[in-house]
């Protein structure tokens, strides 16, 4: 092992959520839509949690949305993470609400700023999606 | 269905919690609680037919129930673990009620403990939490809870210090308490408030403390409440609800299922928030109890920080909570943690509160809350006069 290998917990795709992680290494963002009642889905389902319509197609996301709440973690739980860190439920336009970080600093953070997506590569093939103040 | 005075507790048995390094095994403290309980109901081992448990964060094994069961001994013609975290206790009391509403059973025994070590990977590699949380950090409950907080202060202008209240309060309860954990020194705002920034905007002392410990009550019908040792309480309402595991997912991260399971619980038994003597809010953070307080109809939404400022949460104030100390102050043993709840109302409403007796206590409301507001269970409890 190497001393700079990525320590923290990485996503394990199934076949279900492969398109949104897929998306995130082209550096873009794609939720699902429910063809039925129009509503955006995330996480990645195979029916929507809404209707239980199966018909739920790939839409590339704005990618902008608004801190709907946030806490800067400066005891982490997880030895790999450096504190302090912004950890955020972030609201996209689409409507659905998504975990991420935030890259700022704690003083710069607000719930209701304005943020927009940016993608971490994390490791060579797994790319995290964060957010940034807009 | 109603479950209204179909079953009552009739038995408690509780450890006082303890830092472990975590040699035990969580059977031998069930075995201790259990024992205690039964005997309390003035039970014999060969009358419980029904048994509730949990498997312990420490002890993750299948067919968990069957094999607690045979190292208590026990025979039960019913057997189960409830699966809602720290909503279990709650839902176990109804649930035995249900199963002996049915007929299926007579007495039984819902016990749960647990020690403070926790095995490297809880959350299955195949959860939704593993693949769209913790990659981001959000491991454990700290964070959520904080985001719920952060939303909080942001919609209704709740601070700091109110939620600091809450432990204060609880605290003052806690010298009472010869079980709880911290009950050598009281706190004050000021303490909480300086203590170390966790999770922001939660402290140190907003936060309850990983312990070992456990507790057990015995539900029984009817028939035997009647010849019961102590004064039977009895079940008058309950109500449970769950809209979200994760809170990212949940419609309002601010308004909790506390309001649907609270809500069923007022109607089934009848009775109005005034009537209430004290209540046992699950606390594993300040903020939990201000929204429980909130969603379970005590005061307006959002108006839980000068709700908590304007009233005195000891056991001899105008809005008794958590009169044990709460798990702020008693400790959270594990998944055990809900369990002082339900066992301190009951406790309160047979009349063996001690020093921290609520004068009069005759009616309790009791709400017990798993994962991150996710499963909420409420109770009402009543001691007939
Ligand atoms: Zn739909």
């Amino acid at each position: 092992m190497s001393a700079t290998e990525y320590a923290k917990p990485l996503p394990k795709p199934s076949p279900m959520s492969e398109p949104f992680w897929e998306a995130a290494r082209r550096h873009e963002l794609w939720l699902q839509r429910c063809a039925d009642c129009g509503q955006f889905v995330f996480y990645p389902r195979p029916q929507c949690p809404n209707c239980w319509s199966a018909k739920l197609e790939w839409k590339q996301a704005s990618g902008r949305g608004r801190i709907y709440s946030y806490t800067v973690v400066r005891r982490a739980t997880h030895r790999a993470f450096t504190e302090p860190y912004v950890l955020a439920i972030v609201e996209l336009e689409e409507g659905a609400r998504m975990t991420t970080n935030i890259e700022a600093t704690p003083e710069q953070v607000r719930v209701g700023m304005p943020v927009s997506v940016f993608f971490d590569d994390v490791t060579p093939d797994r790319t995290l999606v964060k957010f940034k103040p807009a | 269905m109603s479950l209204k005075g179909k079953a009552a507790a009739i038995g408690i048995g509780e450890l006082k919690p303890f830092k472990t390094p975590g040699r035990e095994i969580a059977l031998e403290l069930m075995a201790r609680v259990a024992a205690e309980a039964v005997a309390d109901a003035g039970l014999e081992k060969g009358d419980i037919d029904g048994f509730f448990t949990c498997v312990p964060f420490s002890d993750p094994g299948w067919l968990y129930p069957a094999s607690a069961a045979e190292f208590l001994g026990l025979h039960p013609r019913m057997l189960n673990i409830v699966d809602t975290g720290g909503a279990a206790p709650a839902g176990m009391f109804w649930r035995a009620a249900a199963a002996i509403d049915a007929g299926l059973c007579n007495a039984v025994l819902c016990v749960i403990a647990d020690l403070n070590r926790e095995p490297e990977h809880r959350l299955s590699p195949f959860s939704v939490q593993r693949e769209f949380e913790a990659p981001y950090g959000n491991i454990g409950p700290n964070c959520s809870y904080a985001m719920i907080a952060q939303r909080h202060m942001f919609e209704y202008g709740t601070r700091p210090e109110h939620l600091a209240k809450i432990a204060v309060d609880q605290r003052t309860n806690a010298l009472k308490n010869p079980l709880a954990l911290f009950n050598d020194r009281p706190l004050t705002i000021e303490d909480v408030l300086s203590s170390r920034l966790i999770v922001d905007p939660l402290h140190l002392y907003d936060i309850v403390s990983p312990c070992a410990g456990g507790a057990a009550f015995v539900v029984a019908s009817r028939d035997i409440a009647r010849r019961a040792k102590h004064p039977p309480v009895w079940l008058l309402g309950a109500g449970e609800h769950c809209h979200h595991s994760s809170i990212t997912y949940a419609p309002s991260i601010t308004s909790s299922p506390v309001q649907a399971a609270a809500q069923t619980a007022f109607g089934q038994a009848g009775v109005t928030h005034q009537e209430i003597d004290f209540v046992s809010l699950y606390d594993c953070y300040t903020i939990t109890v201000l929204v429980s307080i909130e969603d379970a109809g005590f005061c307006k939404k959002g108006q839980g920080g000068p709700f908590v400022m304007e009233h005195s949460l000891t056991y001899e104030g105008d809005f008794p909570c958590n009169t044990h100390g709460g798990q702020l102050s008693f400790g959270q043993p594990g998944l055990a943690g809900g369990m002082s709840h339900v066992t301190e109302a009951i406790r309160q409403l047979m009349g063996r509160g001690g020093e921290r007796q609520v004068k009069d206590a005759a009616l309790g409301f009791v709400n017990c809350n798993g994962g991150v507001m996710s499963e909420q269970t409420s109770l009402i409890l009543e001691r007939k006069s």
